[in-house]
């Protein structure tokens, strides 16, 4: 279900054409790709966790620097982004109480994270911040942005820590490997609670903990079978599933007299 | 055996609740209660999202009202005016609980309301039951002959404009408190997913002075459209009813009640109060617990405009 396959013969060819003739200009900048075999993925009410592979490529690299392995890949699984309330728990009169709140917006659902090597000896703080790349670097903007910092600060920290224990943020330390010099595999993992919708793939290059280039392919997770046709008729007929509930109810009740009949 | 339901979109096993609706069935049909403050509160223990455990159990609750209702009908105690004027109350109060249930959701208080609601209103009921019973027991082991408290024949209550006749019942009573009996147990229905017989047979009886042998048919009457008006009503504005948790449930109750109703004859009635007080304080004292423990994650999420 979530072995995407995919081979992109086009780096071998470009490297090739890259070839002999190329010898006197100044060396081109390498390039990222990734692929996905499907663009959709459909996962059953069953469904517990899967790996993602996705393959991609490195094109112009130079042979040296990968020899050294210097280059750096991180790819990212990022779920559909949706707004997120975290609240905090509080004593009042010794009953815990949902007191104080904070408000982000376009939180991703789900966000996984592959990379070559731990985060960080890929690249310094700064550049994660830059480039809002890893679930704790990953900027969440809160809707009231007049709160006191060291709130804001308190709440995104437990947002991700929440998210990171429910498994919807996850990081694959040497996740990605390079096949070749040219070619490599990344293995994202799909929590067994992962969102449906559009879910973006990106990859990240980095030469010597520089940030070259990223690449982004789309994904949809859709989820099928039964049980989500009732999830989808609860949600857009809502008011004939109502309808159904509550007849289904006195059937049952009907029923249940009919064939256990006491008087 | 797991099951995936749709709604709560998480396993469970298919036994356990067949096992549990089996087992509040056959409480319900011993004890002649409607079994929706035991189902509710069970499924919260049972990791149910509370959200999803009320609708669910308002949805329930009209399968065992329903053939309840149906024997009470043939047997003719049953007062469809009283019931019908209760009903328009609920109605009332049901859409005002639905009301309250959203804005709580969005507010973050709503698991907390729910417990709190559950945990004074079944302690409440629970320690009455269980002190009345207890006197009654102490009274038959004495020797002594029971004194049935004889309250006046009328009450402030009788004294309220607005007076309605209703034949069934042998009644000449102001339609004030029976609007707002409706309407206080259909706010109940909404919010914590119970029928209400449990506040609504002793009020019809001591309050309304209510002939015993029409209080249950009638209040079951009025549960069964109280709690599918709630159903529909969470189900359109919430989309919190699972079918599939519901009819496993039903499934489980409607068996077991019978087996229940068969062994509630052979126990004596004040044994039979004073077991039900115990297992209602036993349910109160369970949520009271968990409202004061530390709670493992003071943290928790949730998604914003959404629901």
């Amino acid at each position: 279900m979530a072995g995407l396959r995919t081979v992109a013969a086009a780096a071998l060819l470009s490297l090739l054409a890259a070839g002999p003739p190329a010898k006197a200009q100044a060396p081109l900048t390498e390039n990222i790709q990734i692929g996905l075999s499907t663009d959709n993925v459909s996962i059953t009410a069953g469904f517990s966790g899967a790996d993602l592979t996705i393959f991609g490529s490195l094109e112009n690299a130079d042979p040296l620097v990968a020899r050294q392995g210097r280059y750096d890949v991180i790819v990212v699984l990022e779920g559909p982004a949706r707004p997120v309330v975290v609240r905090r728990k509080d004593r009042v009169l010794g009953v815990w109480v949902n007191l104080e709140s904070e408000t982000f917006e376009n939180v991703p659902v789900s966000y996984s994270v592959a990379t070559t090597r731990p985060l960080q000896d890929v690249t310094d703080p700064n550049s994660y911040k830059q480039l809002s790349l890893g679930a704790s670097n990953l900027y969440l903007q809160p809707a009231d942005a007049e709160d006191s910092p060291a709130t804001i600060e308190e709440f995104t920290a437990a947002l991700r820590e929440r998210k990171a224990a429910t498994g919807l943020y996850s990081e694959n330390v040497g996740g990605v490997q390079f096949l070749s010099q040219n070619l490599f595999r990344a293995t994202v993992r799909l929590a067994p609670n992962v969102p449906v919708g559009t879910h973006k793939a990106r990859a990240f290059l980095f030469k010597s903990g520089l940030f070259i280039k990223e690449s982004s392919a789309q994904l949809e997770i859709r989820k099928s079978g039964f049980e989500q046709s009732i999830f989808r008729v609860a949600h857009d007929y809502s008011f004939l599933y109502g309808v159904f509930a509550v007849s289904l109810a006195m059937l049952t009740g009907w029923l249940g007299r009919l064939v256990f009949r006491k008087d | 055996m797991g099951i995936y339901l749709p709604i709560a979109e998480i396993s469970v096993n298919v036994f356990v609740l067949l096992a549990m609706g089996a087992a509040v069935g056959f409480l319900s049909g011993m004890f002649g209660v409607g079994g929706g403050f035991l189902i509710t509160p069970l499924l919260i223990f049972y990791n149910i999202p509370p959200a999803i455990a009320v609708a669910t159990g308002a949805n329930q609750v009209i399968a065992s009202s329903f053939s309840g209702a149906l024997s009470h009908m043939k047997r003719g105690t049953l007062d469809f005016k009283l019931g019908g004027v209760l009903l328009a109350g609920g109605i009332v109060g049901s859409t005002g609980g639905i009301y309250v249930f959203a804005l709580l959701r969005r507010l973050g208080q709503l698991d907390l309301f729910i417990s709190l609601l559950y945990v004074v209103l079944l302690g409440t009921v629970g320690g009455l039951m269980l002190v009345e019973s207890v006197n009654a027991l102490r009274a038959t082991r004495s020797g002594a002959a029971p004194v049935l408290k004889k309250s006046g024949q009328h009450n402030w209550i009788h004294r309220l404009p607005l007076k309605m006749r209703f034949r069934a019942s042998k009644l000449f009573v102001s339609v004030i408190p029976v609007l707002g009996l409706g309407a206080a147990i259909g706010f109940l229905s909404s919010i914590m997913g119970v029928g209400g017989g449990f506040i609504m047979v002793p009020a019809l009886i001591y309050l309304l002075k209510v002939p015993t042998n029409v209080v249950i048919g009638t209040s079951l009457f009025q549960i069964i459209f109280t709690s599918a008006y709630t159903t529909l009503v969470h189900a359109t504005t919430n989309q919190t009813v699972d079918v599939m948790l519901a009819f496993l449930l039903m499934a489980g109750g409607v068996a077991g009640a019978q087996y229940g109703a068969k062994a509630g004859q052979r126990l004596r009635g004040e044994q039979l109060r004073a077991l039900l007080a115990l297992l209602v304080l036993a349910v109160a004292i369970r949520l009271a617990i968990d409202l004061f423990v530390t709670p493992p994650n003071l943290y928790s999420l949730s998604g914003a405009g959404l629901n």
